[in-house]
């Protein structure tokens, strides 16, 4: 089954990573020539005779580029998290109403914020995503806690979770009823993701709360195996449920949570990555979160790449080209019926 | 040795187990046999401290199970179930690893490979190593399971304690595997101090096989003893509500109905 090394795939991701990061910073509404690149690395970020392409390149598409690999890598190593503890292969990470009770959170801003005088700083919009997307997920975890024993199963996780999206949807849904034009223009593409946004600040809390999420979970990747097995199995093999339980969904929100807050909704990243990797190697939850990481990076820079660049110097919505492309692999997965339900 | 002091087990106002003590001594093929809802696996889930009785309390050694904790349990005792369910793309070789999760730190030793490698030839799944689980048959799937079980509490030292619990694993073998497997377990005890608790249908299989055999029946234990004392045709009517042909041949017992 296995037709290359752990190794040998993630040093070729690592590699594609790496050229796709370049032509991520390279290309856009304006072309940066290496040149351009080599000089303003010479200069540095604060020099004063930087040139307006330099600048570009510092300010705009470097972080820009940053932000493409950090929250692809996030989305990816969520979806992986999800399908491990859901055992099942074909599971978003907004499954438990993350980014549903986010969208919620964002759209709640834009149409009440002015009312209610929230107009501080860059961070509201971020802050109120995060914390509909943190409230939406307590909620479905506290529901789906079964009364007596106050175990959650996995099923019941996942039927509150359709529930509680199907909420928080509609609760964006009236807010879009409600809201004025340039308001439900704002939610409308919120809901469809946007990496123009991004800047250093916004690019090193994610960075930072990836990393370690990243290296958290890292820890768990052989409880999640057994798991694969069963709830039994995993508890005979020595892992606390109940705990794996809790921590996996925390370190969901807060990469999913978190991504959501700074760049909107991206939905089939999460999905489609592990599931590409589960082709080429198999299920091995260390295997998938490291390689998914890496190819979440390459995937989301080659969606935004081609979200700025189609209609240049206009952009697509980046949730656009990921359903555009994220649909038909999905429906080529299911088709293949390769798993069994 | 397991002891199983006066276990009762509830469910609304059933009683699942209803005041069962017995004890399984090491090196011995234990068997719990009896009809369906006799509480079998109940009682197998509470003696693998899945199932925590509502009175009553089970020892490992003197050890009281509720005070050891569930990752420090998995290093001496290993269950396998009736049935697995694993949907996803993994190796022969991966899926027995997972074994030796409860031993590992970060990655596996060389200890936790030799072991998963004795515990494969065990069962004859070598040759399947690298292929994916998914494509295997049954019975294969069956048996790759009980290299990983194994697998999980060979120990270095074979004086340390081990428990090895069965929940009805015959279920998916034909004649020739469910014998060779009973053979197997013979030949595991032998060399180690292991104790042997499992659950069968077949009364033949444990009239041939075990040591000792307990009958439950409606959440009691109704006999516990050598096969001879156990399976007489008068407790197997009682209990199973069918008269039975009970008959010693080469020294051995058969039960038939």
């Amino acid at each position: 089954m296995h037709r290359l090394s752990d190794r040998m795939v993630f040093i070729l991701l690592a590699c594609a990573l790496a050229i796709t990061f370049l032509l991520s910073v390279r290309f856009g509404a304006i072309i940066i020539s290496y040149d351009d690149i080599f000089s303003a690395l010479q200069k540095g970020t604060s020099s004063p005779s930087l040139t307006l392409t330099e600048r570009i390149f510092f300010d705009i598409r470097l972080p820009r580029a940053v932000a493409c690999v950090v929250v692809g890598a996030s989305l990816a190593i969520s979806g992986v998290l999800m399908q491990a503890l859901f055992r099942n292969p074909i599971v978003e990470p907004g499954l438990i109403g993350t980014s549903s009770g986010a969208a919620f959170g964002a759209a709640f801003y834009f149409v009440l914020g002015s009312a209610l005088k929230f107009h501080v700083s860059e961070w509201t919009l971020p802050a109120a995503a995060f914390a509909g997307g943190m409230i939406s997920t307590v909620l479905v975890f506290l529901l789906s806690q079964n009364k007596s024993s106050g175990k959650s199963s996995v099923t019941t996780l996942l039927l509150t979770g359709i529930a509680v999206n199907a909420l928080c949807l509609s609760g964006v849904g009236l807010f879009s009823y409600l809201a004025r034009d340039p308001q439900a223009r704002s939610i409308t593409f919120w809901n469809l993701g946007a990496l123009s946004g991004a800047n250093w600040a916004s690019v090193s809390v994610m960075g930072i709360s990836t990393i370690i999420c990243f290296l958290w979970a890292l820890r768990y990747t052989r409880q999640l195996n057994a798991l694969m097995m069963g709830e039994e199995e995993a508890l005979f093999l020595g892992v606390d449920i109940r705990r794996l339980k809790i921590i996996i969904v925390c370190i969901n929100v807060a990469l999913v949570a978190l991504a959501t807050a700074f760049v909107g909704v991206i939905s089939f990243v999460g999905l489609v990555v592990p599931h590409l990797l589960r082709l080429t190697r198999g299920s091995d939850n260390r295997f998938l979160l490291v390689g998914s990481a890496l190819l979440g990076g390459i995937l989301l820079s080659w969606a935004d790449l081609v979200a700025r660049l189609t209609l240049a110097p206009a952009e697509l919505p980046i949730g656009i080209v990921t359903s555009l492309v994220g649909v038909p692999v999905f429906v080529f997965l299911l088709r293949r019926n390769q798993y069994y339900f | 040795m397991i002891r199983a002091d006066h276990i009762t087990v509830s469910a609304g106002s059933k009683k699942l187990l209803d005041d069962v003590a017995v004890d399984f001594q090491p090196g011995k093929i234990n068997l719990i046999i009896g009809p369906n809802g006799a509480g079998k696996s109940t009682l197998i889930k509470v003696l693998a401290k899945q199932l925590r009785p509502h009175s009553g309390k089970v020892f490992y050694g003197n050890r009281d199970i509720q005070d050891v904790s569930i990752p420090q349990l998995a290093k001496v005792r290993a269950v396998l179930s009736q049935n697995v369910e694993l949907a996803f793309p993994l190796t022969v070789k991966e899926v027995v690893m997972m074994g030796r999760y409860p031993h590992m730190d970060m990655r596996p030793s060389k200890i936790d490979h030799d072991a998963v490698r004795e515990a494969m030839q065990f069962f004859d799944v070598t040759e399947m190593t690298d292929r994916n689980y998914m494509s295997l048959s049954g019975g294969e799937k069956q048996r790759v399971h009980f290299a990983r079980v194994v697998s999980q509490i060979l120990a270095a030292n074979p004086d340390e304690p081990r428990y090895l619990l069965l929940d009805e694993p015959l279920t998916f073998l034909d004649v020739f595997y469910q014998f060779q497997f009973m053979r197997k377990m013979q030949e595991l005890l032998s060399g180690n101090n292991l104790v042997l608790v499992g659950v069968v249908h077949d009364l033949n299989l444990a009239a041939r096989f075990a040591s000792q055999v307990a009958l439950l029946h409606q959440g009691k234990l109704v006999n516990c003893g050598s096969p001879e004392e156990v399976l007489t045709k008068e407790n197997i009517k009682n209990v199973y509500q069918v008269e039975p042909i009970v008959l010693h041949m080469s020294n051995v017992l058969h039960v038939s109905f």
